[in-house]
C-alpha cells in the first residue's frame, strides 16, 4: 500500500497506546515494537497497567497503557510525553491527560464516546467536542463499528468481532509511521495456528485500519523516522525480566554449573519464573515455591549441592527471605536473589516502579550481615547485570543481590545479541577431590572466599550451618573472639569485591560544577537530560552506579571536585544516605521521586538548571 | 531410581566410619541418642558412599542431628529443612538427603515446608523426632502436645488440639509413613531401611523422650510393662495382632477400627484386618495412624508405603525429553532464535 500524504522526517516519537484492561493494549504496542524493530528504529518501551487483571469496565482505574519511544537517534528512555496517543475509550483519555503535550496527536474510538462511558470515566460532557482537547489534534475513528464492518462476512459474533478492535488501530498507527503491515502477519499466523478464520479476520481488520487512514487522508502527513545508526549485529527484542532470564542462564552455561531457581510468583518479578520454565531443554532446573521463603531455601540447598542458584522476586517477598540471606551469608554459599522492585511499603504499588528497597538490601537482615548489591541500569542491561551477579556470587561464594524494578523487567529495549564466549569467564573456587587439607572456612588468600565443596565429591564431608562456625576448620564455635574474626572476614570478603568490578564512570567533565549520581533504572532519563545539558555548554557531569556494595574503588574520587552533587531516586533518599554514611565529606542535594511513576526529562533539567544557578 | 540407588556400590561400610569427630551434646538419657545409634546402624546399610549422603536439618535439638553424622551435612535453620533439602535433591538427585527434624521444626514454623514436600513427593527420608515439646527453647507446648498439657506457655494447660503427624502426612498425599519408638533401636533401624528404598518422600514419626520438658511423655506406649499390650506391629500382609499374650487383634468393622480379644465372641486370628501398606486408598492407614491411647493402641512400623513417580523422576525426565527434541541446545542457540533482525 501506499501513502498518498506528504511523509515528514522525524528524529523520534513518542507513541502511548491506552485502553481498557482487556481490550489488548499491551499486545497492540507490543506488536507495533516489533514492526518498529523492522523499521531499524531504535527504541525503548514501558506498559503502564492496573494490578487487577480486569478491573471495572471503562474507568480510569482499569487503563492499561504501552508507551514506545523510538527514533533516529540511540533512545536511553521510554519517553516523557507522548506525541500520538491511541485512546479506545474516553477514561484512556483522561487517565492519561498527564502525559500530552500541546499538539499530542489522539486518535480514539469514535463509537466509545456514548453517554455511558463518558459518566464511567467521570466526564461531564464530551471531550472531543466541549473544547477541553483544543490543544490537541483529536482524531475520532469510528474504530468498533469499521471492525464490525470489516468482519460483517466472517459469521463472527458481536464480542468475537470487537476483540480485534485493537488491530483496526494498530493498522491506522502503522498508515501514520509508514510502517509494512504484513510484518505483522506471522504473528497472527503464530498465534492462531490452525484457526485459519482468527488469522484472516485479524489480518482484515489490520488492513481495515491502515486502508481506513489512507482512504479518508485523516492526516496531513505521514512520518517516517530514519533507521538509527546502530552497532552493526544481530538485534533483538527484550524485556527485562527476560533479559534477566537469558543473563542467568548465559551465566550457567559459562560457568558449568547447572542452573536452579526456586521462586515463588509475585509481581513485578513473575516473568523471570515463567521465562525460566520454558528452558527444561537446556536443563534449567526451575522449583516453584510453596512460599518465597522455600523458593530461596530451596536454592540455598541446590547452591549446597553444586548448582548456579537463583531466586527471584520483589520487595515484600525480599523481607521475607531476610532469615535465609543471613544464613546464605554464613554459610558462604553463592546465590542470586533477584528484586524486581516495586511501590511500597507492604502491598504498596505492585505494578510501579520504585527504588525503595536499597536499604532493604543493603542491610535487611539479623547480624552483621553483608552482601554484594548490584543494579541495572536499562531493560537490556539486566542481561549483563544478572549476568554479572551470578559471576560474584560464584566466584567470591557469598549472596548477591540484583536490583532491578518493574518499569525495567516489563519495559523493552533492543538488544544486540551477544556471544556467550564473549562474556567474562566465570571460574567458581571448587573444591578438589580428597584434598588432604580441605577445611571448609579455609580461604582465598585474595579473596577472602572459601571454596565450593560439592556433596558427591570424595573426600570433602564437611557440615554447615547458620550456627557460627570456626576460622578455618568450620566446626561450631560460640568462641567471642572467633565471632569477631569471622564477622570482620565476611565484611572484608565483599569488601575485596571492589577489586574485582570496574572503576566507577563518570559522564562528561570530571570536576563539572554539578555531578548528577544515580543508581539503577533511572540510567536513561538522567543520561538524555545531563547530555542535552553538556551540548548546552552547561557544566554537568552524570556517574551512574552499578555496584552499590561495595562501592567502586574510585568512588571518593568521582564524588570530588564539584560544587553541588545530587543524587536523584525514586525514593525518599536511601542512595544518598547510604553515600553520607560512606563519604561524609561531600554535601549531597536530593531528588526524590515516588509516585510509581518514572522520572520526566523535564523535571530533572528544570532542576538540574536551578541547582547550577 | 533403584539403579541411581545402587550404582557406587561401597562395600565394608560400618558403623564407625559415620560417626563424626564431634562431641555429641545431647542431655544424657535423651531419646535423640538411641535415634542417632539407630542411623549410624542403617547408613552402612545403603550400600552409599559417605559422600553421597547428606544430612539437612532445621532448629531444635534433634536438628544438631547433622554434627554427629560423618557425611555431607547442612543444619540449617528454623523449619526450613525440607525446603533446603527439596533444593538439594532437585540439584543432585543421585545423592541419598536425610532430613532430621522435631516437632516443632516440621509442623509449626516448618508445616508449609513440610507438606508441600510431602505432595511434591520429592524422594527424602524425613526423620521426625516428635517428643511433643520444645525442647531447645525450654519446654513450650508444640503443635504435638495434647490438649490439657502443662507447659512453660501452657501454665493453665494448652486448650488446643494436636496434629497426629500420620494424619498430616497422609492429609498432604503423603505415600510413605511409619511410626517408631525411640527405645527399640532394632525395629527403629529396619523402619528407616524401608524409609530409604522407598522412592519419594518417607516419613518416619519417631516417638522419642525428653528427659528435661516431657519426661514419659510416650510412657503409655513405650513402657516396658505396656508395650506389648499398647503397640502394634503393622507388618505387610500380616494381621495387626498384638498384645503380651498376642491374643488382641484389630478389626474392621463397619466404617471404624476395632479392638478384639482373639477367641473371644468367636473371633478368630481370620477375622483380624491384614495390613496392606501398598493400598492406595488412604483410609484404613489413616485410620491406623489415628489410633491412639486408652482406647487403641498406637500403631508402629510402616503404616503406608505406595509406590508413586517422585519429582525427580517427573523434572528428568521433562528435561530428557525437551533436551532431545530441541533446536536449542546453548543459550547462543536460544539468544538467536526467534525474531532477530541484522544491522549492517
Amino acid at each position: 500500500m501506499t501513502n498518498k500524504t506528504k511523509v515528514v522526517e522525524l528524529e523520534q516519537v513518542v507513541v502511548r497506546f491506552a485502553g481498557d484492561s482487556g481490550d489488548g493494549m499491551q499486545l497492540t504496542g507490543n506488536l507495533f515494537s516489533d514492526s518498529t524493530a523492522f523499521a531499524g528504529n531504535d527504541f525503548a518501551t514501558f506498559p503502564d497497567y492496573p494490578a487487577e487483571i480486569r478491573p471495572p469496565q471503562g474507568t480510569v482505574s482499569g487503563v492499561s497503557g504501552f508507551q514506545i519511544h523510538f527514533g533516529h537517534k540511540p533512545v536511553h528512555t521510554t519517553g516523557d510525553l507522548c506525541d500520538v496517543l491511541v485512546s479506545m475509550n474516553p477514561a484512556s483519555i483522561k487517565a492519561n491527560m498527564r502525559w500530552l503535550k500541546p499538539g499530542t496527536t489522539i486518535i480514539i474510538d469514535a463509537d466509545s464516546i456514548t453517554d455511558k462511558a463518558l459518566e464511567k470515566a467521570g466526564y461531564q460532557s464530551d471531550p472531543t467536542t466541549d473544547g477541553s482537547l483544543s490543544q490537541y489534534k483529536v482524531i475520532k475513528a469510528p474504530i468498533s463499528s469499521l471492525t464490525k464492518e470489516a468482519l460483517k462476512d466472517f459469521g463472527m459474533d458481536n464480542k468475537a468481532m470487537l476483540k480485534s478492535k485493537n488491530m483496526f488501530a494498530l493498522g491506522i498507527v502503522m498508515y501514520l509511521f509508514n510502517r509494512d503491515i504484513t510484518r505483522v502477519y506471522p504473528y497472527f499466523e503464530n498465534k492462531f495456528k490452525g484457526k485459519d478464520q482468527l488469522i484472516e479476520a485479524n489480518k482484515t481488520v489490520l488492513a481495515a485500519g491502515y486502508s481506513w487512514a489512507d482512504t479518508l487522508e485523516v492526516f496531513a502527513n505521514t512520518y517516517r523516522i530514519e533507521p538509527a545508526k546502530l552497532e552493526k549485529g544481530k538485534y533483538r527484542d527484550i524485556t527485562g525480566n527476560v533479559a534477566t532470564a537469558w543473563g542467568l542462564m548465559a551465566a550457567s552455561q559459562r560457568s558449568g554449573r547447572q542452573l536452579f531457581i526456586g521462586s515463588y510468583p509475585i509481581t513485578p518479578a513473575t516473568d523471570i519464573l515463567v521465562e525460566l520454565t520454558k528452558y527444561k531443554n537446556l536443563k534449567v532446573k526451575a522449583f516453584q515455591a510453596e512460599d518465597e521463603i522455600a523458593g530461596i531455601t530451596s536454592s540455598i540447598g541446590a547452591s549446597f549441592a553444586g548448582c548456579m542458584a537463583v531466586t527471584t522476586t520483589s520487595g515484600p517477598g525480599l523481607s521475607l527471605k531476610s532469615e535465609a540471606l543471613g544464613l546464605a551469608v554464613m554459610t558462604e554459599l553463592p546465590l542470586v536473589i533477584i528484586d524486581v522492585q516495586r511501590g511500597g511499603p507492604s502491598t504498596g504499588l505492585p505494578t510501579k516502579a520504585e527504588q525503595s528497597d536499597l536499604m532493604q538490601a543493603l542491610y535487611g537482615r539479623n547480624g552483621d550481615a553483608p552482601l554484594i548489591v548490584i543494579a541495572a541500569k536499562s531493560s537490556v542491561d539486566c542481561f549483563y547485570t544478572a549476568y554479572e551477579a551470578a559471576k560474584l556470587a560464584m566466584e567470591h561464594m557469598t549472596p548477591v543481590i540484583m536490583l532491578s524494578d518493574g518499569s525495567l523487567g516489563n519495559g523493552s529495549e533492543i538488544f544486540r545479541i551477544p556471544a556467550v564466549a564473549d562474556l567474562p569467564a566465570i571460574v567458581p573456587p571448587i573444591a578438589k577431590a580428597n584434598d588432604p587439607d580441605y577445611k571448609p572456612y579455609r580461604r582465598d588468600e585474595e579473596k577472602l572466599c572459601r571454596e565450593w565443596a560439592i556433596p558427591g565429591t570424595e573426600g570433602l564431608r564437611h557440615r554447615i550451618g547458620g550456627l557460627e562456625k570456626e576460622n578455618i576448620k568450620g566446626n561450631v564455635s560460640h568462641d567471642p573472639q572467633n565471632h569477631e574474626l569471622m564477622t570482620r572476614l565476611r565484611e572484608e570478603k565483599v569488601k575485596r569485591v571492589a577489586n574485582y568490578i570496574d572503576d566507577q564512570e563518570i559522564l562528561g567533565d570530571p570536576n563539572a560544577d554539578l555531578l548528577v549520581v544515580s543508581w539503577g533504572g533511572t540510567y536513561g532519563v538522567i543520561l538524555s537530560v545531563v547530555e542535552k545539558m553538556i551540548e548546552e555548554g552547561k557544566s554537568v557531569a552524570h556517574a551512574h552506579f552499578r555496584h552499590i556494595c561495595p562501592l567502586p574503588k574510585n568512588t571518593e574520587q568521582v564524588l570530588s571536585g564539584h560544587k553541588k552533587i545530587v543524587v536523584c531516586e525514586m525514593n525518599r533518599g536511601q542512595f544518598a544516605n547510604y553515600l553520607r554514611m560512606n563519604y561524609p565529606q561531600f554535601p549531597y542535594h536530593q531528588y526524590n521521586k515516588v509516585q510509581g511513576l518514572p522520572f520526566l526529562t523535564a523535571e530533572l533539567e528544570k532542576e538540574f538548571n536551578d541547582l547550577l544557578k | 531410581m533403584e539403579n541411581l540407588k545402587n550404582e557406587n556400590q561401597v562395600v565394608n561400610l560400618t558403623k564407625e566410619d559415620f560417626v563424626s569427630d564431634q562431641i555429641v551434646k545431647w542431655c544424657p538419657g535423651c531419646g535423640d541418642h538411641a535415634i542417632l545409634k539407630a542411623v549410624e546402624d542403617v547408613f552402612p546399610k545403603l550400600g552409599k558412599k559417605k559422600e553421597d549422603i547428606v544430612v539437612v536439618s532445621g532448629i531444635g535439638c534433634s536438628s544438631r542431628f547433622p554434627y554427629y553424622m560423618n557425611t555431607y551435612g547442612f543444619h540449617s535453620i528454623h523449619g526450613r529443612a525440607a525446603a533446603i533439602a527439596t533444593g538439594i535433591k532437585i540439584a543432585n538427585p543421585k545423592l541419598s538427603v536425610w532430613m532430621v527434624t522435631g516437632d516443632g521444626d516440621c509442623t509449626a514454623i516448618g508445616g508449609n515446608h513440610f507438606i508441600h514436600a510431602v505432595r511434591r513427593n520429592i524422594d527424602i527420608n524425613l526423620l521426625l523426632f516428635n517428643n511433643r515439646i520444645y525442647g531447645l527453647t525450654k519446654g513450650q507446648f508444640s503443635p504435638c502436645t495434647f490438649r490439657g498439657t502443662v507447659t512453660k506457655t501452657s501454665p493453665q494447660g494448652t486448650y488446643e488440639d494436636p496434629f497426629n503427624v500420620g494424619e498430616l502426612v497422609i492429609g498432604a498425599r503423603g505415600n510413605f509413613f511409619a511410626r517408631a519408638v525411640d527405645n527399640n533401636t532394632t525395629e527403629l533401624t529396619g523402619i528407616c531401611f524401608e524409609a530409604y528404598k522407598h522412592d519419594g518422600l518417607s516419613v518416619v514419626e519417631i516417638l522419642q523422650n525428653c528427659m528435661i520438658f516431657a519426661n514419659g511423655v510416650h510412657d503409655n506406649i513405650t513402657g516396658k510393662d505396656v508395650r506389648d499390650d499398647m503397640q502394634v506391629k503393622c507388618e505387610h500382609g500380616k494381621p495387626l495382632i498384638f498384645g503380651k499374650n498376642r491374643d488382641k487383634g484389630i478389626v474392621l468393622r463397619g466404617n471404624r477400627l476395632e479392638v478384639v480379644k482373639i477367641g473371644e465372641n468367636g473371633i478368630t486370628e481370620a477375622d483380624i484386618l491384614v495390613h496392606d501398606k501398598t493400598e492406595k486408598s488412604t483410609g484404613i492407614h489413616m485410620m491406623l495412624a489415628h489410633m491412639m491411647p486408652p482406647e487403641f493402641p498406637v500403631a508402629i512400623g510402616v503404616i503406608r508405603d505406595v509406590v508413586a513417580p517422585t519429582y525427580n523422576d517427573c523434572l528428568d525426565e521433562i528435561i530428557d525429553r525437551e533436551t532431545s527434541k530441541s533446536n536449542i541446545h546453548t543459550v547462543d542457540d536460544l539468544l538467536n532464535s526467534g525474531s532477530t533482525w541484522d544491522i549492517e
